[in-house]
């Protein structure tokens, strides 16, 4: 049977297969995308961000089990970091996830973030596709642990839930820019600890100052380790979900979004017809040496470079 | 680096010793390959479930129990009821010497002990593929 008709049918092993040739660039895949991309945008897809260690993995886990009393279908795709140097890496997310394997209604994929900064990595937006095809109500984007900046989520999830946990820093860390201004949802895992309450003073203290709208993001505390907290923790989500469906913001949030990974595609295809064109490693090298060397200066160099693709 | 190698390393059984099984999943880490860790106390049923999933182009089992005569074959069998062909399975371990043949005979590729190379680890899965 075709790829195509297998994964429409809800064959996890095509499903898989489709999502490898995506991470791996097969030009027969993006055909299969495009062809079935009808079918997609059905599923609601959860972002799952939060610090390393924050128990990211955990929770989804235990967010999982509660929509599958719901009967939901559930994806997942949980990243972990690439080595820059090996290329290598260890994921490990589904190691919280194992009781989840055999439900015939979950499928968990793991990925490396092949050299992507943002806490994803380039293949999500593909996998997120094929989970959707594949027929998942919902999908849950569990991103590598991150600092403060990796934002990217925000572009792919329909809504972002942040996973703090209490001590991590002062109320300074509360007010910075960055990850602390894209969740929809905050969860303090992990809140059997002390200095849960301070934690959520500090991010509601936070949101007090923002241009107060018509939706607020709750701050839940949970602990995924005890199953706590988590019936309240999906709500509120679903509460989200609710109001952007109500406002028409979904279709907002769906469209920017998708320029957002049209411009990525296009940026990176660009990269490539440039890089191969002009930049070729040996002139890097070369370039690199004489501004050590001082032969040159930076400047220069880069317009020694634009001139080669202006040719 | 456009298209790594996926290895899912996994405990079956009961024992709860993954030191040797970490060893292992960091230097294939080091080798450039994507590991997916399992951790302790799989099911073979789990296992076959993980790596269909994942997608892996092999599965590297670690046993200190003794069950490997039980357990290995499982897996094994199990792949083979899903139409599973194309992937590489190798295990390692405290496996007696006497037991070893048993296993390939079983279709487990290769079954490392201790004191092994990490190195004849990597370069018999990237020599051994399936696919």
């Amino acid at each position: 049977m075709d790829i195509r008709e297998r994964i429409l049918k809800g064959d996890k092993r095509a499903c898989a297969r489709l999502i490898t040739m995506i991470e791996n660039n097969n030009e027969e895949a993006i055909d299969i995308l495009k062809e079935l991309y009808k079918n997609t945008g059905n599923a609601y897809v959860v972002g799952i961000t939060g610090p390393p260690g924050a128990g990211k993995s955990t929770l989804t886990d235990k967010l999982t089990k509660e929509l599958r009393k719901l009967n939901k279908k559930v994806g997942i795709v949980a990243i972990d970091p690439t080595s820059p140097f090996s290329g290598g890496a260890i994921l490990g997310d589904r190691i919280r996830m194992n009781d989840l394997s055999l439900d015939k209604d979950v499928f968990i994929r793991s990925m490396g973030t092949r050299g992507s900064l943002g806490g994803m990595s380039n293949s999500t937006w593909g996998a997120v596709k094929v989970l959707d095809i594949f027929g998942c109500d919902y999908i849950f984007i569990e991103t590598v642990g991150v600092g403060q900046s990796e934002v990217d989520i925000v572009k792919t999830a329909d809504t972002v839930l942040m996973v703090m946990v209490p001590n991590l820093g002062d109320d300074i860390q509360a007010i910075k820019a960055g990850i602390m201004e894209i969740a929809d949802v905050f969860s303090i895992n992990k809140s059997d600890l002390d200095g849960a309450d301070k934690t959520k003073v500090e991010i509601e203290m936070n949101l007090d100052l923002n241009e107060q709208k018509d939706y607020r993001p709750p701050v839940v505390k949970v602990s995924a380790g005890q199953n706590k907290g988590i019936d309240t923790l999906l709500e509120k989500i679903l509460e989200h979900r609710d109001y952007l469906e109500r406002t028409d913001k979904l279709k907002e949030i769906r469209t920017r979004n998708n320029k957002l990974e049209l411009l990525k595609m296009v940026e990176e295809d660009l990269m490539k017809i440039i890089l191969d064109k002009a930049v070729k490693e040996d002139l890097l090298e070369n370039l690199g040496k004489k501004i050590t060397s001082k032969e040159t200066d930076p400047y220069s160099a880069k317009d020694e470079i634009i001139a080669l693709i202006r040719k | 680096m456009d298209k790594p190698i996926r290895v899912l390393v996994a405990k079956p059984g009961l024992d709860g010793h993954d030191r040797g099984a970490k060893v292992i999943a960091r230097a294939l880490r080091d080798a450039g390959m994507e590991v997916i860790y399992t951790g302790l106390r799989q099911t073979p049923e789990q296992i076959v479930a993980a790596a269909i999933q994942e997608d892996v182009d092999a599965i590297g089992m670690s046993i200190l129990s003794g069950a490997h005569n039980h357990l290995f074959p499982k897996v094994v069998n199990l792949l083979k009821e899903q139409g599973v062909d194309d992937v590489l399975i190798v295990g390692g371990g405290v496996i007696p010497e006497d037991d070893i043949p048993f296993l390939i005979e079983s279709g487990v590729e290769a079954v490392f002990t201790p004191g092994t190379p990490t190195k004849d680890v990597v370069d018999f899965i990237t020599n051994n593929l399936k696919r």
